[in-house]
């Protein structure tokens, strides 16, 4: 790894923000901030889910107009609201949600914008000899004639950062960069932004996670409620002093007490999972007791995302026994799961935990549409359902709504907390949780780690599929890998540290027992 | 210039996105009668005196509103649950042709009352088969609903046409294309003397009121809307994806086919190709206008049988085409997608 540069104070400042306000309403997303860039430099905008990171970095591109204040690039003010202008100054977007078209080859994506539309011809020799030096002078491989559609996430983010250095971006803002990578793409990204740092490119990256912060960064940002509250040398501030910085309190993660295992409540036997004909999952086998939390750990894509449809009732075993609290899985659909008492936390909250466009009561009742409490001869029993849906919003703390708002308007954090009041309210007798702080920001992830602990404390047999090793170590009992759509054999929780999990990860199982 | 998501959709701007449609698309029609050479207003009056000025003309403008607010419904519960029915026009003729051939004898002995049902739940089946087919073919392969089912309309009507040209042609219409007329038991009762009105208006408003509480109260209404809002959250909440769309695909084809039947029980007694003036595809204007709300697409089913028929009288008093009604309505479409945009969105600076 190539040490970023010091930035001593007499390199260049590439980049001025000054005193930038932006109000959507009354609500000021950003209010009078102010911040420097200097060449070489990487910076991290550390910030909880709606402290205005992302307005801030929108008004730089131009895609927001602010209502005060002025961005000057190295000396030069930038004319606001319009990105064309912010291209040609040097300055380049990695949005979170990628902008490249699937159908087309990677050489395409970075060439789309950069040529006249009335050229007669387009020059792909020059642009790919162009791209080629890029890619060499980086280290960003990038195979020029692949269509994106079929690269993997990793592989597309590196063609949004080639784009934007294709366009000689000379400052570059990341959104969120590593919210879709795995840790290995996440590490292998940080590589490549230390090495551009090195030949003078100026990276912004925006963040939540504090772990990236403190090993990528020079200088540390925090933004809280659109104010600017503190700015930290990486070397001069600890994890502990940034969170607390980032929510503007002492947060501390519930720490699991030891607890009594009781009865069998799930149990997998030599359990295959065929989807679209393809197999994800081989000979699983578990077994989860009442009052325990088995961690399921495992690199993305090793066949999670199927053993959390097994357990939530959307895929069958095609061969093998899936026994739930006591009944056959075979024979139960989705809505039997909840009724026999599974909780289930989907893996992504907006794509299957709950529909925006609904309000709150129908999202908590949606998957208890046979519960003759909350629908009767074929009628949905409002009273009841808002009430429901009120008791939930109270007891689990669901804020920015109530049983009658659409829950769009909610942020990820109160979305997963709806998720899970509507599961636990009922005290389940087992709790799936895939990835269930994905994307959550310090003081939701503390909230939710307590009510999975709640759950368990309760009598609840967890299951908590996670890829952050943090996560899984605080609160498993047991813990199994996941490696190709095999479960390692279980491992207790206690002396387990995160190079065993990594040598379990890797399938190296009998390494790290 | 950008737009954002409203965080607050007011009662009050979904009730005034249609008005504020209409109006638009009522000036913008208003440059086009200005270029005919006519004076707007005088046009815009004559419409609506040629739709209301007299008995004939209510009656009749309201006979006209009986079939627009079944396809109406067809394509507003349809499209609630994201399956895009653009077949409607292809149902309602299948429900005719149906009605009208099993209606052009009384088989079975019924009194009328039984065999007008009969008729309108035979009418209902064909344009559910018809819509069942496309929805399958996509819960199976994947095949795009919006082509199958705008094509089959095609196919429909050919099929129409061979029809009358051939086995169920009328051997005492001079020659002319239709089909052997109904059985006088089979006439739908008439709600006014002297005028074409008929009670099949009564259905269709009892179907709209109906299928309002269905939508807003029901846990099939819950469940459609949740499937057309997000397939994937519905799946996991346990939501049967196939066997509700193929729900709504019963409900939405059913309904255009059983306006096909009203205009053949009620209006005509027999079956030409020129039965609809485009009733199927104006019933999918007519439910973006009500914002795919049944009991909203009972007043936009009026005022597009309003530019229907009033056209026509302005059309003889002013010189203007009465095609203007068809622009119109088309118009009104056009404006209510930004109304609608309008209604979740503003726009910034």
């Amino acid at each position: 790894m190539i040490a970023s540069p010091q930035t001593a104070d007499t390199t260049p400042t590439v980049l001025a923000l000054e005193h930038i306000t932006k109000r959507f309403g009354t609500f000021a997303a950003n209010d009078d901030v102010s911040l420097t860039l200097r060449r070489g430099e990487i910076v991290a905008l550390l910030g909880e889910n709606g402290a205005g990171k992302t307005t801030l970095m929108n008004i730089l591109f131009g895609h927001y107009m602010p209502d005060e204040g002025r961005v000057s690039v190295e000396g030069k003010e930038l004319p606001l609201g319009r990105p064309k202008a912010a291209i040609a100054a040097g300055v380049g977007m990695v949005h979170q949600h990628f902008t490249l078209a699937p159908n087309l080859s990677v050489l395409d994506n970075v060439m789309t914008g950069t040529e006249s539309l009335l050229s007669w011809r387009s020059d792909r020799k020059a642009a790919r000899a162009k791209l080629a030096s890029i890619a060499e002078r980086f280290g960003l491989k990038a195979e020029p004639e692949a269509l994106v559609a079929d690269l993997s996430v990793g592989e597309r983010q590196r063609v949004e950062i080639l784009k934007a250095l294709y366009n000689d971006a000379r400052i570059l803002i990341l959104d969120e960069p590593t919210a879709v990578l795995t840790p290995a793409e996440s590490d292998s990204l940080f590589q490549t932004l230390k090495v551009m740092a090195g030949e003078g490119l100026s990276i912004i990256f925006i963040s939540h996670k504090l772990n990236e912060v403190m090993a990528a960064a020079d200088r540390v940002l925090v933004l809280r409620a659109g104010k600017l509250v503190a700015e930290r040398r990486a070397t001069e501030t600890s994890k502990e002093e940034l969170a607390e910085l980032m929510v503007g309190r002492r947060v501390a993660r519930p720490v699991r007490q030891a607890s009594e295992a009781g009865e069998i409540v799930a149990e997998a036997a030599g359990v295959d999972v065929v989807e679209n004909g393809v197999r994800r999952l081989s000979d699983v086998c578990f077994l989860v007791s009442a009052g325990e939390t088995l961690g399921i750990v495992g690199v993305s894509g090793n066949g999670q995302t199927t053993l959390a449809k097994l357990l939530s009732g959307l895929a069958r075993p095609a061969s093998g026994t899936l026994t739930i609290l006591g009944q056959d899985a075979g024979q139960l659909d989705a809505r039997d799961f909840v009724a026999i008492g599974v909780a289930r936390i989907p893996e992504d909250r907006n794509s299957e935990g709950a529909i925006g466009d609904l309000s709150l009561w129908e999202n908590t009742i949606l998957e208890r549409l046979r519960d003759p409490r909350f629908a009767r001869h074929g009628f949905v029993r409002e009273g009841a359902a808002r009430q429901f849906t009120d008791g939930i919003v109270k007891r689990f703390d669901v804020r920015g709504g109530g049983p009658e708002s659409r829950t769009r308007l909610l942020s990820g954090g109160n979305m997963q907390k709806l998720i899970f009041g509507r599961n636990l309210v009922e005290t389940p007798k087992i709790l799936l949780a895939a990835q269930p702080t994905r994307g959550l920001d310090e003081g939701a992830i503390a909230a939710v780690h307590g009510e999975i602990l709640a759950a368990r404390d309760a009598g609840a047999g967890v299951v908590l599929i996670s890829e952050d090793l943090d996560e899984v170590l605080a609160l498993s009992d047991r813990v199994q890998a996941i490696v190709g759509g095999r479960l390692s054999p279980p491992v207790s929780a206690d002396g387990l540290d995160a190079r065993k999990l990594g040598l379990m990860m890797s399938g190296e199982w009998e390494a790290a027992a | 210039m950008r737009l954002e998501r409203r965080t607050e959709r007011s009662a009050a701007l979904t009730l005034l996105a249609p008005v504020g449609a209409v109006v638009a698309a009522l000036i913008l029609s208003g440059g086009l009668i200005a270029l005919a050479g006519a004076n707007v207003g005088q046009a815009y009056l004559a419409i609506l005196d040629g739709a209301f000025g007299s008995r004939l003309a209510w009656t009749e403008t309201l006979t006209r509103t009986a079939p627009l607010i079944l396809t109406g419904l067809a394509a507003a519960i349809a499209f609630r649950a994201k399956v895009w029915n653009i077949g409607g026009e292809g149902q309602f003729y299948l429900g005719a042709i149906t009605a009208a051939a099993l209606g052009s004898q009384n088989w079975l002995h019924l009194p009328a009352p039984l065999l007008i049902v009969a008729l309108m739940a035979a009418g209902a089946v064909a344009g559910m088969v018809l819509l069942l087919v496309p929805v399958a073919l996509r819960l199976r392969f994947g095949v795009d609903e919006v082509v199958t089912t705008l094509l089959l309309n095609f196919v429909v009507l050919l099929f129409v046409s061979m029809m009358i040209e051939g086995p169920l042609k009328d051997p005492l219409a001079f020659g002319w294309p239709q089909s052997v007329p109904i059985v006088s038991e089979a006439e739908l009762p008439k709600l006014a003397e002297r005028s074409r009105l008929h009670v099949g208006l009564l259905v269709a408003l009892l179907l709209a009121i109906l299928l309002q509480i269905m939508q807003s109260k029901t846990v099939f209404g819950l469940e459609s809307r949740s499937v057309g809002l997000n397939p994937e959250a519905s799946r996991f909440a346990g939501i049967p994806l196939g066997a509700t769309l193929l729900k709504v695909a019963c409900l939405s084809g059913g309904l255009a086919g059983l306006a096909g039947v009203i205009e053949v029980l009620g209006v005509k007694g027999y079956v030409t190709t020129d039965l609809s003036p485009g009733y199927g595809y104006a019933g999918i204007i007519v439910a973006m206008l009500a914002n795919l709300q049944p009991l909203g697409v009972a007043a936009a089913a009026v005022f597009a049988a309003t530019m229907f028929v009033g056209s026509d009288s302005m059309s003889r008093a002013l010189g203007v085409p009465s095609f203007i009604a068809d622009v119109t309505v088309a118009f009104s479409l056009l404006t209510m997608l930004v109304a609608l945009l309008l209604s979740s969105y503003r726009i910034r600076r």
